[in-house]
């Protein structure tokens, strides 16, 4: 009889306890995973919109951009690095942007914010915003329309087809200053975006603050985040004497914020393994004391205490891939549902998200490492466990 | 031909606060194919002597020594190895292992050294016919009788052919016909099979049956009696 088949019927002596245990990792995992899943995909979506929307996944900016934050600090983004950086492998799109402050006018109101110049023809492979315009329409290529936030528009009293009067500082301290009309309105879902500014071809925007050509930055897209460190790198050997960042360094406080979120969530997931754990080892516990004189019998007629462990080791293992399994099985269908149906936050902690500027919406991601990390992490704690049946086999006899 | 020597075989027990001499100065010799038993009140050693023989228990003094090879002198794994290969145990509780059926018992001593699956499964139909259990192969002990599990605990430990079997009490828990079926099958199969057997007990049935018959009392042997009477006769 090999030892899977003998783990498998000792495990089955006590076939309540035995359940028990099984129903303990069972639970932790549905919840963990569950857990696992949410933190995972409303940091997803909170990257994703925080990305998208602002900075890109990488830029390649002027060096001293970084902290000026000036128009002054702008660079000549030749055609050949361009089309060099599209064609490094899981980057999407580059698109070139302009972007610095200015004073927004209309009437006797004026009111501070973002002027972004953009390419609207890579819009879907980057921000997406024709999705949040709420009234008009969006951008033409080399057209002189703009895009308001929402806030601003109705603090300036704005409408699509309205003229907006726009004042700045232009490239090496030119005054700037241009009327624009108009051509849609957008509502983000989160207040804080709505006070952002607005957005127009990077064309009008170069010719409005005197940078013929130049760009604040190039912001660049990858099919995956997660891969980001690694094309940063292919980047940066393209760009020399430009500074290339990544969304982490471009996004420092969702950085922060989502690091400290991921602390208290796993802080959770750990107590629930705990508990997962002390479940295995009173099992295993009471499976060893009960078994002793059995043990000592294996051993009288030959058995190595090496095998036996094995025994203990492989009961140990499987009551983990029961659980595991099982807990699998049921929560794969509950995140399936939502991820497709995101749960809306209540009351305070959906002002408190959006006051981050996310979405108050609870995400869930489906991504293969939510349930790999949950398997790994039983199997450490069932090889932890082990250890406790070699301990007494060695005394055995 | 001598398969096991005791020389000077002694065993003190510290665990309490009083020293207990379970076997003191046992010398003792069995030759191939014996059938003896050892004899004596509760407390008189007989149950440690035959732990000590079979390697579970160390000795405080003295040499065992089994074809030429001194037990005390192996290391634990070297021990276990060595049991597995020159010794069968059959004991008073039966000892099945309970996730097991009757043949996968049978079997487990000959997989631990490694026999083929083929000669395994006939070996252990061969010997579990012997013991007049065939027709049980497929049963978990839970399922047998106090006799019928003994018995497939003596077709376990006659398996592997051992170079003797020891026997701690394995009538005490069976009703007279088990017990004189049982007696009958190891009588065969010493016979049949040359393998030596070495029983503690109090049983008479099992005396009654042994051609040398050890009597043992506070460690010591106080008789050591060979009954020259041919079994069948």
């Amino acid at each position: 009889m090999n030892y899977i088949k003998l783990s498998w019927r000792n495990l089955w002596r006590n076939r309540r306890r035995t359940l028990i245990t099984v129903a303990s990792i069972f639970f932790g995992v549905v919840l963990s995973t569950l857990m696992s899943s949410m933190m995972n995909g409303t940091y997803q979506n909170m990257i994703d919109m925080m990305v998208k929307i602002s900075t890109g996944y990488i830029q390649v900016q002027d060096p001293s951009f970084g902290e000026s934050r000036s128009v002054n600090d702008v660079f000549y983004p030749q055609p050949e690095l361009i089309e060099s950086i599209d064609k490094t492998e899981e980057v999407t799109v580059v698109a070139k942007r302009l972007e610095s402050f200015a004073l927004f006018s209309s009437g006797a109101d004026t009111r501070g914010g973002a002027v972004i110049g953009i390419e609207p023809q890579y819009d879907t492979l980057t921000s997406n915003l024709r999705n949040w315009v709420s009234e008009g329409s969006f951008l033409e290529s080399g057209g002189k329309g703009v895009l308001v936030t929402s806030n601003i528009a109705r603090s300036l009293n704005l409408g699509v087809n309205d003229t907006i009067i726009v004042i700045s500082q232009g490239y090496r301290g030119v005054t700037s200053a241009g009327l624009f009309p108009v051509t849609g309105i957008i509502e983000f879902s989160t207040p804080q975006m709505n006070n952002l500014g607005v957005f127009m071809d990077v064309g009008a925007a170069q010719e409005l603050f005197h940078a013929d050509s130049m760009v604040t930055s190039l912001m660049i897209m990858v099919s995956d985040y997660t891969h980001v460190n690694r094309i940063s790198r292919k980047i940066k050997d393209l760009a020399p004497g430009l500074s290339v960042k990544d969304w982490t360094e471009l996004n420092p406080d969702l950085v922060n914020f989502i690091e400290g979120d991921r602390s208290s969530g796993n802080l959770m997931i750990g107590i629930l393994y705990m508990v997962i754990g002390f479940g295995i080892l009173g099992t295993i516990i009471m499976m060893v004391a009960e078994r002793k004189k059995e043990l000592a019998v294996m051993t009288a007629v030959g058995m190595r205490k090496y095998k036996l462990s094995l025994m203990f080791f492989i009961e140990t293992l499987l009551i983990g891939l029961i659980g595991v399994i099982s807990g699998f099985a049921a929560s794969i269908p509950l995140i399936g549902y939502f991820v497709n149906n995101p749960i809306r936050l209540p009351g305070d902690m959906a002002e408190a998200y959006l006051q981050y500027g996310f979405d108050p919406y609870m995400f869930f991601s489906a991504a293969p490492s939510v349930f790999i990390n949950q398997a790994i992490i039983i199997f450490v704690i069932a090889m932890a466990i082990s250890l406790y049946p070699v301990l007494k086999v060695k005394k055995c006899l | 031909m001598q398969v096991l020597e005791l020389k000077n075989l002694v065993k003190i027990y510290n665990d309490s606060e009083v020293k207990v001499k379970a076997v003191d100065n046992v010398n003792l010799t069995f030759e191939q194919g014996e059938f003896t038993a050892i004899v004596g009140p509760s407390g008189s050693g007989k149950t440690t002597l035959l732990n000590l023989i079979g390697g579970l228990d160390a000795s405080t003094e003295g040499e065992i020594i089994i074809n030429g090879t001194n037990i005390g002198k192996l290391k634990p794994w070297e021990l276990i190895n060595f049991r597995l290969f020159n010794i069968g145990f059959v004991f008073q509780a039966y000892n099945l292992i309970p996730v097991m059926t009757a043949r996968e018992n049978v079997e487990f001593i000959m997989q631990l050294q490694g026999v083929e699956k083929k000669k395994r499964e006939k070996r252990s139909m061969e010997i579990l016919s012997a013991v007049g259990l065939a027709e049980r192969a497929n049963s978990r002990p839970a399922k047998l009788s106090g006799g019928q599990q003994q018995r497939v605990a003596v077709a376990r430990a006659l398996s592997t052919k051992p170079k003797f079997i020891l026997a701690d009490e394995p009538t005490a828990n069976l009703d007279s016909k088990s017990a004189e079926s049982l007696l009958e099958i190891m009588e065969k199969l010493n016979k049949d099979e040359n393998i030596t057997f070495i029983f503690s007990t109090h049983d008479a049935r099992v005396v009654a049956k042994a051609r040398r018959v050890i009597t043992v009392e506070d460690g010591h042997v106080v008789s050591d009696i060979k009954v020259e009477t041919d079994i069948k006769s």
